[in-house]
């Protein structure tokens, strides 16, 4: 018998280890360069475009087929790369910052960007001519998040307002119309409701990332930092703010997810099983939802935020991509040609509403009925109300928040120590808080 | 003249040692220095250097975080020598063994997850302690009726994986040291030792023993030093470099974290300088303790 046992362990000791090494030889190609550009003639310009999503070289490809065909003089053909978000901004940094080895274009995650703005020498070029037949049309507050003294350094995809996305199924289940949830009080009723009918969470308690923390603020018109773009993470609207969820954790309406925030691998699996009923994100969530949660087609409605009280904004511009020129590439001024055509233009925003399913940030398209209602669309099909509808509802009252300076270290240690501290550990809220603006401030010095 | 100084026996052994000099000094001395002086300034990549005196070390005094990656290493590198020392060499005492059926076998199943990607691993692992209920460790706790663990925002749990990792990965080449170690014991001690009667337990602790002292010496340096500066594991298994409360962060992710990620290269060059310090005063002391430094017996 002792035989047998030692056998079974030591095969499937084997088979673990083969199998083990057999991933290791695959897992090289994680990191992937592919030439877009295909229309493009021999004289083509080649140039380099690092990033992190996926979908965005899918949007600039289709860019790229347009400008080309309508610049036969200034044809590019684009060498696109993406990485993992972690080791696409380090490797960027330091190439951009050395002036070595950088590509000619690059996506920067909004709370990424202050790094590459520090310093007297910004690596980046100033886009401001680019941009200057643009300037009416698209939202101002998302131009200026990628700016540094009247200089614009990268351009957005989208103005990512944050919206509710409810599981209507889960909701009908539970007896509660989520058209009827206005503030903060509503959701906590829906909430209990939900948990006693069916026994899943309405919502997500994030430990590992800002979401929430950011509309709770913007709701009561504040902010991570003061106006000299000091930290203030102790102050009453931040306590207010977790001192609610808190509440809502202990009632069971919201919980800690796997993963620790609704954009993670291990969240969404969780929303395709249908565990949580709702998520509270940027409007940019919809191209998870259409891309990676399949399972929930037809189900979900999009609708304004919850607010503490009627009358507050009911919606802040959360994270973001600029897409930024570098200063070492080989042709800057057609990459501050072709960027700006790629993401500002009527023929961008509306690929990138097609495409990507994001809010562009020229908001001409918004009021297009043609582009926003079309009911090929991908994004119209898969969701039971348009998310345009809601997104004209609250266009005037979309805040936003501060990327600044100490906005990194900010996100890092509330992302990594209080927020797993206060849903995981109990901790008390103020506490907690306090803590952070401690070592924020430490680590800042 | 050429050929003249090439056969001098004078030049010959500076000629032979010179590659090695070469590289100490571009690779390891030149860094060094390099890293020493920034130390003592406030520098970021594409911006000017400032001079600013020991502010990053009484900085690093304080620094909550850093007190935290210092720990974190110094736990796993302990829980390395406990572990991967006494079994490598009790595995490599039975594989050893004449009794011992299919040695080649076990030698490469010990040895095959060395050559495995960390990445890939760490990433298996993490997905092995996963939180959610069908992850491979909850289903199996589920068996016995216990519900999910959060493995990877715990402390305990998390150091625990990842020294599961590590003697997964790490005990077939440890192994083979010992045996190799083995190898150059002389079968007559054992022999003489059978004549006079003794236990295998006996053998073991007086001739074994003993004779693989510069074996266990050697892998525990090199244990000391792979401990201290472990990062890609736990990179992997916490999917970057950010750990719930930094329960995963090392000595080594801390000054990835301040280099890399927030281009602070003087602060990091700080981290880098006290690690090197640390590592030295435990393996210096390990050696001196072990009589590494006293001269061998004629």
């Amino acid at each position: 018998m002792k035989k047998r046992s030692a056998l079974i362990s030591i095969v499937t000791l084997l088979i673990m280890s083969l199998f083990f090494t057999a991933c290791g030889n695959a897992s090289d190609s994680k990191t992937e360069t592919q030439q877009l550009g295909a229309n493009a003639g021999e004289n083509a310009t080649e140039l380099s475009f690092w990033t992190f999503v996926d979908l965005h070289g899918k949007h600039l490809d289709k860019m790229l087929g347009l400008w080309n065909e309508q610049n036969p003089d200034k044809q590019i053909k684009l060498n696109v790369t993406v990485m993992p978000y972690d080791d696409m901004h380090n490797k960027l940094l330091l190439a951009v910052t050395s002036g070595k080895g950088a590509p000619d274009i690059a996506d920067i995650e909004l709370g990424q960007f202050p790094k590459f703005l520090e310093g007297d020498n910004v690596p980046l070029e100033s886009l401001n001519d680019v941009f200057a037949p643009y300037k009416d049309v698209v939202v101002p507050s998302r131009v200026e998040i990628y700016s540094k003294a009247d200089q614009v350094y990268g351009f957005d995809y989208h103005v990512g307002a944050t919206l509710a996305f409810y599981n209507t199924e889960i909701l009908e289940q539970a007896g509660v119309d989520y058209k009827t949830i206005k503030t903060w009080e509503d959701y906590k009723q829906a909430g209990i409701k939900v948990y006693e009918k069916t026994g899943k969470y309405l919502g997500t308690a994030d430990t590992s990332a800002t979401w929430q923390a950011s509309l709770l603020l913007a709701q009561q018109n504040a902010d991570f930092t003061d106006e000299n773009g000091n930290p203030k993470v102790n102050s009453p609207e931040m306590i207010k703010a977790y001192e609610m969820l808190v509440d809502l954790q202990k009632n069971n309406v919201i919980h800690t997810i796997p993963g620790g925030q609704p954009d993670t691998e291990e969240a969404k699996g969780e929303y395709n099983k249908g565990n949580y009923a709702s998520a509270l994100m940027p409007e940019w969530y919809m191209s998870r939802f259409v891309n990676e949660m399949k399972d929930l087609n037809g189900k979900y409605a999009i609708a304004p935020l919850p607010v503490f009280e009627e009358g507050n904004p009911r919606s802040v511009g959360l994270g973001g991509t600029g897409t930024v020129v570098t200063k070492s590439g080989k042709d800057v001024q057609l990459a501050k040609e072709f960027v700006a055509f790629a993401k500002l233009s009527k023929e961008a925003t509306t690929e990138i509403w097609n495409t990507l399913g994001f809010d562009p940030i020229n908001m001409e398209v918004w009021k297009d009925d043609a582009v926003t209602k079309n009911p090929d669309n991908e994004y119209v099909q898969y969701f039971k109300t348009n998310a345009f509808d809601t997104l004209n509802e609250i266009k005037d009252e979309i805040r936003a928040i501060k990327s600044v300076k100490a906005s990194p270290t900010i996100g890092n240690i509330l992302n990594t120590v209080t927020l797993n501290a206060i849903f995981e550990d109990g901790q008390d809220v103020k506490e907690a808080l306090d803590e952070a603006q401690a070592a924020i401030e430490q680590e800042l010095k | 003249m050429i050929k003249k100084f090439v056969y001098s026996q004078k030049v010959a052994p500076y000629v032979f040692v010179l590659p090695f000099i070469l590289i100490f000094l571009i690779f390891w001395f030149f860094p060094l220095v390099n890293s020493f002086v920034m130390s003592f300034q406030d520098r970021m990549l594409g911006q000017d250097p400032k001079w600013i005196g020991e502010a990053n070390y009484s900085k690093l005094l304080t620094d909550k975080v850093f007190l935290t990656a210092i720990k974190n290493s110094v736990v796993y590198m302990l829980g390395t020598l406990v572990l991967l020392i006494p079994l490598p060499m009790l595995f490599a005492v039975m594989i050893n063994s004449k009794l011992m059926m299919g040695r080649e076998f076990f030698k490469s199943s010990f040895f095959l997850p060395a050559l495995t990607s960390v990445a890939v691993a760490g990433t298996i692992f993490r997905l092995t302690f996963g939180e959610m209920e069908g992850s491979l460790m909850n289903s199996f706790l589920g068996l016995f009726g216990i519900d999910p663990i959060k493995f990877l925002k715990d402390g305990n749990w998390s150091m625990a994986a990842l020294l599961i990792l590590a003697c997964w990965r790490w005990t077939g080449v440890n192994m083979l040291y010992y045996l190799s170690g083995l190898k150059s014991i002389d079968n007559e001690y054992y022999e003489a030792a059978s004549i006079d009667g003794a236990s295998a337990w006996q053998k073991f602790r007086t001739i074994t023993m003993p004779l693989l002292k510069p074996t266990t010496v050697y892998v525990t340096t090199i244990s000391v030093y792979a401990g201290l500066a472990m990062f890609t594991e736990s990179l992997m298994m916490f999917n970057g470099n950010n750990s719930p409360k930094n329960i995963g962060l090392t000595i080594v992710g801390y000054l990835y974290r301040q280099g890399i990620e927030q281009n602070k290269l003087g602060y990091a060059a700080a981290v880098g300088i006290v690690l090197l310090v640390i590592a030295m005063v435990i393996n210096l002391t390990q050696l001196k303790f072990s009589g590494m430094f006293k001269k061998e017996e004629d």
